[in-house]
């Protein structure tokens, strides 16, 4: 671990973790309304948000927090319409925002390649000390949030209609959650990348959830294994030489191939044991439908 | 039917009417889904809405519930008009089924716990009355020792039950079931009628949806039956299909509004 005496590699491994245990608290959400992609398609957006600032010679953080916040909304917005034209709106609104942000980090005094490079895809050893203090605050911001509201979050992301009929504010909460999904994707952009971090989203949900059984079990499993995703990432990333963004998604996913052809292989072996009998369902009874033209008076109640 | 517990003294005096829908008109694409129904439910009522499929009963309840906006109309519960309706603790929702989710696992004590947002705030994390309320809840559906199990390894009809338990869970005045026993086994049928039986007892309000009546049949004090958007029966119970064979009893052969006592059609 002599990697670490470096001060660069270990402002890299506290910004990793601290992305790698926020990430899947809000991730999964996303997994549970169906909404996977939904980090992908704000990071694009997101990148608009980096040209402006750029340009503007603003910071690009803070403009890509706003400008990906705008994009989430009108996301959000579009997926409550629940309307078929969505699907495009939502392709306009991705590749519109990539596009956009090639585009105007073109027309910027900043135009290198290298420059892009690092928001697509991460710049974790170049993270300042100033950088790291905002991703650790707006982290643990995110953190509080969705641990905090897990019962009602978790109500609107279960049975949407049910929430709301229990008095719960549906939509402000969902646009909470669009507006965190922009502010987890911009802190990110850093680390991983706005084309990598909604992996850091997704994946540790996916593979958590093969071996939990409740909802609380899920999130905290998904977070310990962001949390290891995330070392483990940047620690191969320093050794090898590789890009730590795309590593500590490398990782994620070889932890997810484990844990899948682990199951495979422990249900393999217990059927092997136990012989299971397989597709008996409990027996429904047969429906004995009403006729609309059946007597409509029975004995009287 | 015994005075409701959980209504106090400031509703006695006034109207107990606990559901009024007042000529609601439901419209998705133009396409007219109710033509002006009207219906009344007092506090301590179990009343049926039957009907075939497409014949406007679930959205009649998702209009009652605020799910579905009207055209025209209006609907009322505990006498305010559900605009201004807050509280939503006095009512519980039984919804046709659970939804899958995006695969993420709940336990059955989790789905049950959202029951609980209503009464408690939703800001406010769950202490010991949370988990009590819970606990008995699934007690009522005999799922208490389903609790840990994640919901997508049950039965379609423990399924069904957890929802009952979830909307139990509450502890509300009125309960709306949309179809609770539609493709549910024998078994849970019965569980669903006992726990539906308890609440009734109590002094509990019921509107429910239903295809088939099964076990339920006996709880029910009235029965609207809904054709193309508009309440045709209004009244006693109707025998389903399926009993009718078998039950020999004397039938009556109302096909038409004229025929029917305590009619509210306009």
């Amino acid at each position: 671990m002599s990697l670490f005496q470096y001060e660069f590699m270990l402002r890299a491994l506290v910004g990793a973790l601290v992305i790698g245990l926020a990430a899947p608290a809000l991730g999964i959400y996303l997994v549970q309304r169906r909404m996977s992609l939904i980090g992908d398609g704000v990071g694009h957006v997101a990148l608009t948000g980096v040209g402006v600032g750029l340009l503007l010679n603003a910071s690009p953080v803070l403009t890509a927090v706003i400008v990906a916040a705008v994009g989430a909304v009108v996301i959000e917005l579009v997926r409550e319409r629940g309307r078929t034209s969505g699907d495009l709106a939502l392709a306009l609104l991705f590749y519109g925002g990539i596009a956009g942000g090639v585009m105007l980090v073109g027309l910027s005094d900043n135009r290198s390649n290298a420059n892009l490079m690092s928001y697509l895809f991460g710049a974790l050893t170049t993270t300042a000390p100033r950088d790291l203090v905002v991703i650790v605050v707006i982290a643990a911001v995110v953190l509080v949030t969705m641990i905090g509201l897990r019962p009602v979050l978790f109500a609107i992301s279960h049975d949407e209609e049910y929430a709301r009929v229990s008095g719960v504010p549906v939509r402000a909460l969902n646009l909470l959650l669009a507006a965190t999904t922009a502010v987890t994707v911009t802190i990110a952009m850093r680390t991983v990348g706005l084309l990598l971090i909604s992996a850091l989203m997704v994946i540790p949900v996916a593979t958590a959830q093969q071996f939990t059984r409740g909802f609380r079990s899920t999130m905290a499993a998904a977070m310990t294994l962001g949390l290891l995703a995330a070392a483990v990432g940047v620690w191969l990333a320093g050794t090898a030489d590789t890009a730590p963004g795309a590593t500590i998604v490398v990782v994620s996913i070889a932890g997810f191939l484990l844990i899948a052809a682990g199951g495979a292989g422990w249900r393999a072996a217990r059927r092997r044991v136990v012989p299971v009998t397989t597709g008996i369902s409990p027996v429904e009874a047969p429906e004995s439908v009403l006729e609309p033209a059946a007597p409509l008076v029975g004995p009287g109640r | 039917m015994s005075e409701h517990p959980r209504v106090g003294g400031e509703q006695r005096g006034q109207s107990r009417t606990v559901i009024n829908v007042d000529r609601a008109i439901v419209a998705y694409d133009e396409r007219p889904i109710l033509r002006g129904v009207s219906l009344k439910v007092t506090a301590g009522e179990v009343v049926a809405v039957l009907g075939a499929n497409g014949s406007g009963k679930s959205t009649l309840i998702r209009a009652v519930l605020g799910l579905v906006p009207l055209s025209r109309g209006s609907v009322e519960l505990f006498g305010t008009p559900l605009r201004r309706f807050r509280q939503w603790a006095r009512l519980g929702y039984v919804p046709q089924r659970l939804g899958a989710g995006g695969g993420v696992p709940a336990t059955v004590a989790e789905v049950v716990g959202s029951g609980r947002l209503a009464r408690r705030g939703f800001l406010r994390p769950p202490g010991a009355a949370d988990r009590t309320a819970v606990a008995s809840a699934l007690r009522a559906v005999g799922l208490a020792d389903r609790a840990g199990d994640p919901v997508a390894t049950l039965s379609g009809g423990q399924q069904q039950r957890t929802l009952i338990a979830r909307a139990l869970a509450g502890q509300p005045e009125l309960l709306i079931l949309d179809e609770p026993t539609a493709g549910v086994d024998a078994a849970s049928q019965e569980a669903f009628a006992g726990a539906l039986r308890h609440f009734v007892a109590d002094g509990g309000t019921v509107l429910l949806v239903a295809h088939e009546l099964g076990p339920l049949a006996p709880l029910i004090s009235r029965a609207v039956v809904v054709a193309q958007g508009e309440i045709v029966h209004n009244g006693a119970v109707p025998e389903p299909a399926g009993h009718h064979a078998g039950a020999g009893h004397d039938h009556v052969h109302p096909h038409g509004p004229e025929e029917l006592p305590g009619l509210c059609i306009e």
